[in-house]
């Protein structure tokens, strides 16, 4: 019964409902509706560039039969006249769990992490989870559905949004009318995948971006692998990524350089992911733009910040409040660069902000043309379905939306959102103008009344002899109910009326006495749009200048490398300091070193009473990293920190204010195999790549002791938890490494593991350890362990009872990174010293001091002087600490780390000895380029003030203006240290 | 370098114990002469002489002064002499290690105990105060930490037998964490971990509020009934206990400022204090000191100047502030940095003198001692040091001698014996 009631009202609306001829009907007779719909005299954009003027568009069946402007109408068609009004293809949402639970958050399992995979016949890791389909969880939504078509959309790809590895999605028409068997255009669409861990399981791996990003890597070594024949036991996982190899690949990005990350991976792979993109690609715009990939971008633009508290506005930082006024201008400056892009309403708290967010977006010049094409013809192209959906050719879909003008226009009337052929109403097309001037009668009294605002929701004014009544109207379905009162509220008027041919108003009137009886309003004149006033049409907003990095601080243009002679100052050489010298400095190199010399065409400085030294390197820093622990095994050679390089770390310009020029990105210390490094020079405002120290010397962060054991938090379950352990760890995987890189070796076939392939580089004497070490057993440990398997330790960084082992070191020939004068935190550092660096480099130990720490690494000059206190270095000794003896312990010295003919112009210019605790960095120079300068760093100041001070402005008036508001915030970097996870 | 390892490890052999062993009382007069005296007041005496006997400065002038030199005289000509530095606001000896909860005696559960006390878990054997004493820091506030009051601090002498003996001044004042503004998201339990608005602030500030007003009502009348937090908190409200204010935000200092000092409080010190010099007529109109963090510490926010903790004393000092470095925010090892703390101003412009006061005599003031400590001056106790150079630069701070009321006490610790015995091991093979 309720389905025949459901077709009568299908077919009373017009609707043509979807025959399924084989299916039995046994609550009537088959029958079958053959006729057409033909929309005529409209504007019709068959595509975004073909549009056809009083056109007409012939749909029968739920596909598009005819489009054009010379379309011959059937005689069973009904035909609608939509003269003034348009057609557009409905949109398509590419990015979507419409319909798709979200699963449920794993519960339980105390503190300890869970290591191992919790399925069998899988991929050994739980987030990989490609044999999933979203259409065995997909339970239309008709809410949801009613949501998105009133937005625009007629289809919705949607996928499971959760885990790495996150299998196929669905296409789904938004046709809450028509079967599943109808609706789903595709089961199996695309292949999707992300940077986040499912919350559905426990396992720990990975804990990271670099380990997501090392673990997608291992991925595809396997299922290379795997479809080769080589493994031995079924993987369902694997199955289904090869059985998906050519669906298309879709990668949830995000912001903060992940379109990069997720681009190299495909690029490596030679998968060509459509991305997400995270609404901040402007800031890196040709670095995206060279990715060449297609983007799906969310339009989830920042509301303006509260600043009107002033305490709370201090929290905002410039960057935030720039972000603001820059990201609705992303999708046009991804426009302008030729990037090909889908708009998407991920990110959106709900589809019906869409709209709202996208008229910003055009606002700052998005072209409507680019906009149709975001949302029809690209995400169709995205999916394979061009000769589907996303246009109104012959044979597509009837998906379309008819509207009173230009669907991006703010004062459009969206009409109607057909789907495979079905009519969904968002507002009635027909609707009589019933706005104008009337005289009203009632109860022989003459009113004027005055109806203005939309057609479809008008409102009212009603005067007696010019004094305004409160009056009310409604307008639906053509009846007119209004009521008013007179005698200050204590008469109400109430009447229900019909709208006649000659535009009047009549019917029932209701007295206040309750008697009944008829009113009259008379049409007296035309409703006329007032004209706009200036003051809505928002002035465009100023757009901010982005810097690089996009943050306070950072530069408008990049810093070029000059020619600077720098006259007359005490020179420290690395080697030896010099009295009134000369540095030349030309193409970025050191050219001379001496007395008298010549400037050239290079710029002079005075350096007079002022000292000049190879810029500070810090063996050990976790600046500039986006994550710094991979904690999820106890070997993770696989991850890379330059995977996780964060060029937007404020602390890279902080350092570059205490003279510092090269740090190594260190992996934690959370496990005893970590991370690969990266080492970086403090080119501020370079990318991630720019960062990258020329020729990077491979290293890898080990890690002894506490940490590795797990002591100091309630963690039981991971082996090792004793030192015991760590040298068995260790010689398992030198051992597995070296059976691995033999058979490499070999020729023979091998699975390519990411893990021993860094071990066994380590073997070669191709990378070299870093090693995060206290106490002298396990010192000694991983020196014996090195010497069986034919390696050196290179550096043991902290190294806080390097002392007790020094001529050990010396005779394996490890070098000790270690702190000034850190200790008393833990049991293990129970017996460091200060003089641990002097006694060591007595031993002949090459001896650096470190940072492991933003703060300290910016005054590692004076660590350096402490060693002179704790232990009697010659100064020339300690100046080596934190600049020759690191370059050499990171196998740079070649470049950097003293200053002779031909080294990196890598140079800090001090105001005092360099050692002082009174000196100031007041030029730091990188490859001949200025990156900090005590002057210009002056005026940056000013200008964060002004800028700070302009877009506070702008807020506020925003505000003013009705813009809604969020509260103040910090986006604040978690202070990473060694053991932070 | 040969013999100078020779001598220490002569000194070393009658040294090897855990600890170093207190020095016995002044018994004979000390005349050091020849030093450049910084004296913690902002003067400074070239070729100085400087005489101390029964823990006294007897004598404080310029060596060129013919009077009898008295008692065993230190010949410390290119030397500097400087009164010890005074380290406040620092559980000192209320924790040996971070990581062994065993030895953390530094927090106490409850969030108003202004009658806890730091005084009696005062480990005056600690290894971690000891190591202070090498760098010139002979003075400590041992304090308490943790909730919104989190006791009550005391100021003692870092070369003592037991807490008794180390105490100069007992239960100087209360510590009171005023509630951040802003607060962090608890990452760990899946929040942004941004800084947001505290919705809670009010509330967490009327709670204070009415604790010190019931406290001021309770004083009023003898209690029927002891209630300890309450009892403990007359002190602050009768003048006889400073009030420790630990606020960094521009809206946090004013309402903390106001609240204390409303409610009666007469010594109000706020502890922090990060944005005071936006308000520095506001800070002196109420005479409130300012204890600075260290100078040693990165940026509040993105967008603030790079080197703002490096100048921050400065600014003050410039208005006309008295203010004072401490280290709360760090670990307690860290608090021998203290000079360096000190120093690092002097590189934004400040006069050297003047940055010796921020440790000196500007603390004593602010802690109340000045009577006793924290200048060199006739009357005032012997607690000094020499030092071969600049103490307040890594390079010059080298130790001869230190005394605390007159007593010599050893520069050794853990920390120099190690180095001794390892040296040792090497020369020897």
């Amino acid at each position: 019964m309720k389905m025949r009631l459901l077709a009568l009202a299908l077919f009373l609306c017009g609707g043509l409902l979807f025959s399924q001829d084989y299916f039995p009907e046994n609550e009537g007779v088959k029958s079958k509706n053959n006729n057409y719909w033909a929309f005529t005299n409209a504007k019709i954009y068959v595509t975004p560039t073909q549009v056809v003027e009083n056109g007409t568009l012939l749909i029968k069946g739920g596909k598009v039969i005819q489009v054009g402007n010379s379309v011959s109408i059937p005689k069973n068609a009904i035909v609608e006249d939509l003269k003034g009004m348009a057609i557009y293809p409905s949109f398509i949402e590419v990015f979507s769990s419409f319909g798709v639970e979200k699963p449920k958050r794993a519960q339980g399992g105390g503190r300890s992490a869970q290591y191992g995979p919790s399925r069998e016949g899988f991929y050994w890791n739980d987030h990989i989870m490609p044999e999933n389909n979203a259409i065995e969880k997909f339970k239309y939504d008709s809410k949801k559905a009613g949501t998105l078509r009133k937005a625009g959309f007629g289809v919705v790809n949607t996928h499971i949004a959760d885990g790495i590895a996150r299998g196929t999605g669905a296409l789904v028409a938004l046709n809450d009318r028509g079967t599943e068997g109808e609706r789903v255009l595709e089961d199996e669409s695309a292949q999707y995948f992300s940077f986040t861990k499912s919350v559905a399981s426990r396992q720990s791996y990975p804990t990271s971006l670099m380990g997501g990003t090392a673990l997608m890597r291992q991925v595809y070594h396997d299922v290379k692998w795997y479809e080769s024949g080589n493994m031995e036991t079924k993987d369902r996982s694997l199955e289904a990524l090869i059985a998906n190899k050519n669906l298309p690949q879709i990668f949830a990005a995000g912001d903060n350089g992940n379109v990069l990350r997720a681009d190299k991976i495909g690029d490596q792979f030679g998968v060509p992911y459509v991305i997400l993109g995270g609404g901040d690609e402007y800031e890196h715009i040709d670095a995206v733009q060279n990715a060449n990939t297609t983007l799906i971008l969310p339009i989830n633009f920042p509301k303006a910040y509260d600043v009107s508290d002033p305490y709370a506005a201090s929290y905002v930082n410039l960057a935030e409040m720039r972000h603001w006024n820059m990201a609705p201008s992303n999708p046009k400056l991804v426009s302008d660069k030729g990037i090909r892009f889908a708009l998407t309403t991920h990110d959106l708290k709900s589809a019906s902000d869409f709209m709202g967010m996208l008229a910003k977006a055009l606002e700052r010049g998005l072209s409507k043309q680019k906009a149709l094409e975001a949302l029809t013809t690209v995400p169709a192209n995205i999916l394979g379905k061009s000769n589907e959906i996303g246009s109104l050719q012959k044979g597509r879909y009837a998906n379309f939306l008819i509207t009173s003008g230009d669907v991006f226009d703010k004062n459009t009337t969206v009409y109607e959102n057909w789907v495979q052929g079905q009519k969904y109403e968002l507002a009635d097309k027909n609707v009589k103008d019933v706005r104008g001037n009337y005289d009203l009668k009632v109860a022989g009294t003459t009113y004027t009344m005055g109806i203005t605002g939309k057609t479809t929701s008008p409102s009212v004014e009603i005067k007696q002899d010019s004094v305004k009544l409160k009056s009310k109207l409604s307008y639906k379905d053509g009846w007119v109910n209004l009521s008013f009162s007179t005698d200050e509220g204590s008469k109400n008027y109430m009447m229900k009326g019909l709208i006649t041919a000659s535009d009047n108003i009549n019917g029932r009137l209701i007295l206040p006495n309750g008697k009944e009886s008829s009113f009259m309003a008379i049409k007296t004149g035309d409703f006329e749009e007032k004209e706009k006033k200036e003051a809505m049409a928002m002035e465009a907003p100023k757009l901010m200048q982005v810097t690089y990095p996009n943050i306070g601080y950072g530069n408008k243009n990049l810093p070029q490398a000059q020619d600077w002679l720098f006259k007359n100052a005490t020179v420290w050489t690395g080697t030896e300091k010099l009295e009134n010298t000369d540095v030349l400095v030309k193409n970025g190199k050191i050219s001379k070193v001496g007395q008298g010399l010549s400037a050239g065409g290079a710029t002079q400085i005075d350096a007079t009473g002022k000292h000049l030294t190879a810029g500070v390197i810090d063996e050990h820093s976790h600046v500039a990293g986006i994550s710094i622990n991979e904690a999820g095994q106890n070997s993770s050679a696989e991850v890379r920190m330059t995977d996780v390089l964060d060029p937007k770390d404020i602390n890279i310009y902080r350092n570059l204010g205490g003279g510092v020029t090269t740090f190594q990105l260190l992996h934690g210390s959370a496990n005893p195999i970590g991370g690969q490094s990266a080492i970086i020079k403090l080119k501020w405002g370079e990318d991630a790549e720019g960062l990258q120290f020329p020729d990077m010397p491979k290293f890898i962060k080990f890690a002894l002791g506490e940490n590795v054991k797990q002591s100091n938090w309630n963690s039981y379950s991971r082996f090792p938890q004793t030192r015991m352990g760590v040298e068995q760890v260790m010689v398992n995987y030198f051992q597995r490494a070296k059976e691995y890189d033999a058979k490499k070796k070999s020729g023979q076939p091998y699975r390519v593991d990411e893990d021993l392939e860094a071990v066994a580089e380590i073997l070669n004497g191709e990378r070299y350890i870093s090693c995060h070490s206290y106490v002298q057993s396990e010192i000694n440990m991983l020196m014996k362990v090195a010497d069986k398997f034919g390696f050196k330790v290179n550096t043991f960084t902290h190294i806080l009872e390097g002392y007790k082992v020094a001529d050990k070191m010396a005779e394996h020939g490890a070098g000790g990174s270690t702190f000034s004068d850190w200790w008393a935190y833990k049991y293990e550092v129970k017996d460091a010293i200060p003089y641990n660096a002097a006694i060591m480099a007595k031993e002949g130990v090459v001896v650096a001091i470190n940072s492991d720490d933003r703060e300290m690494s910016r005054r590692l000059n004076q660590e350096a002087g402490k060693t002179m206190k704790y232990g009697g270095m010659s100064e020339i000794e300690a100046w080596k600490t934190v600049t020759l003896n690191p370059a050499k312990l990171l196998h740079i010295d070649h470049r950097v780390g003293s200053i002779k003919t031909g080294m990196d112009a890598d140079l800090v210019l001090w105001s005092d000895h360099p050692m002082s605790v009174y000196a100031r960095a007041e030029k730091t120079i990188i490859e001949g380029a200025v990156y900090f300068d005590l002057e210009k760093d002056k005026a940056q100041r000013e200008a964060i003030r002004k800028e700070r001070a302009e877009l506070t402005q702008m807020m506020l008036n925003a505000k003013a203006g009705g813009a809604k508001t969020q509260k103040p915030k910090q986006r604040s970097k978690r202070n990473f240290e060694c053991h932070t996870l | 370098m040969r013999s100078i390892t020779l001598i220490f490890t002569v000194l070393w052999g009658c040294l090897a114990m855990a600890q170093q062993t207190p020095a016995g009382p002044q018994t004979q007069a000390i005349t050091i002469e020849g030093a450049t005296a910084h004296l913690g007041n902002g003067e400074v005496i070239e070729n100085s002489l400087l005489m101390f006997s029964a823990g006294k400065l007897t004598y404080v002038g310029s060596a060129d002064n013919e009077i009898a030199r008295q008692g065993k005289v230190i010949d410390a000509s290119g030397k500097h002499v400087y009164p010890g530095f005074i380290a406040p606001a620092k559980s000192l000896g209320l924790i040996e290690i971070n990581a062994v909860r065993a030895t953390n005696d530094q927090d106490e559960i409850g969030d108003l105990i202004p009658h806890v006390r730091s005084l009696i878990a005062y480990n005056a054997e600690s290894q971690v105060v000891e190591s202070m004493r090498p760098n010139g820091v002979l003075i400590g506030q041992t304090t308490p930490l943790g909730g919104t009051i989190s006791g009550t601090s005391s100021i003692v002498q870092f070369d003592a037998w037991n807490w008794e003996d180390a105490a100069i001044k007992v239960d100087d004042g209360i510590h009171l964490h005023w509630p951040n503004s802003f607060r962090r998201g608890r990452w760990w339990l899946g929040e942004d971990p941004a800084y947001k608005p505290n919705k809670e602030y009010q509330k967490e500030v009327d709670e204070i509020k009415a604790f010190m007003a019931n406290s001021v009502a309770y004083g009023r009348a003898k209690p029927e009934a002891n209630n300890p937090a309450f009892a403990a908190m007359q002190g602050v409200l009768d003048g006889s206990k400073k009030a420790y204010v630990y606020a960094n935000l521009e809206r946090e200092i004013i309402d903390a400022v106001t609240t204390l000092k409303g409610a009666g409080v007469q010594h109000v010190v706020v502890v922090g204090g990060y944005d005071t010099h936006k308000i520095t007529d506001f800070i002196k109109k109420h005479e409130v000191a300012v204890l600075v963090q260290r100078t040693h510490s990165l940026p509040a926010r993105e967008d603030d100047d790079y080197d703002m903790p490096y100048k921050l004393p400065k600014l003050l000092a410039d208005a006309g502030v008295l203010v004072g470095l401490q280290n709360a925010g760090a670990s307690n090892f860290q608090t021998r940095n203290l000079p360096f703390y000190a120093g690092q101003v002097v590189g934004q412009g400040m006069d050297k003198e003047a940055a010796l006061q921020l440790i000196t005599g500007n603390t004593a003031e602010i802690l109340g001692i000045s009577n006793d400590y924290g200048t060199l001056e006739v009357g005032k106790s012997a607690t000094l040091f020499v030092s071969e150079g600049d103490a307040l630069d890594m390079r010059g701070n080298q130790l001869t001698h230190a005394f605390i009321d007159g007593r010599e006490i050893s520069l050794e610790t853990h920390q120099t014996e190690l180095w001794k015995r390892y040296m040792e091991k090497f020369e020897g093979k």
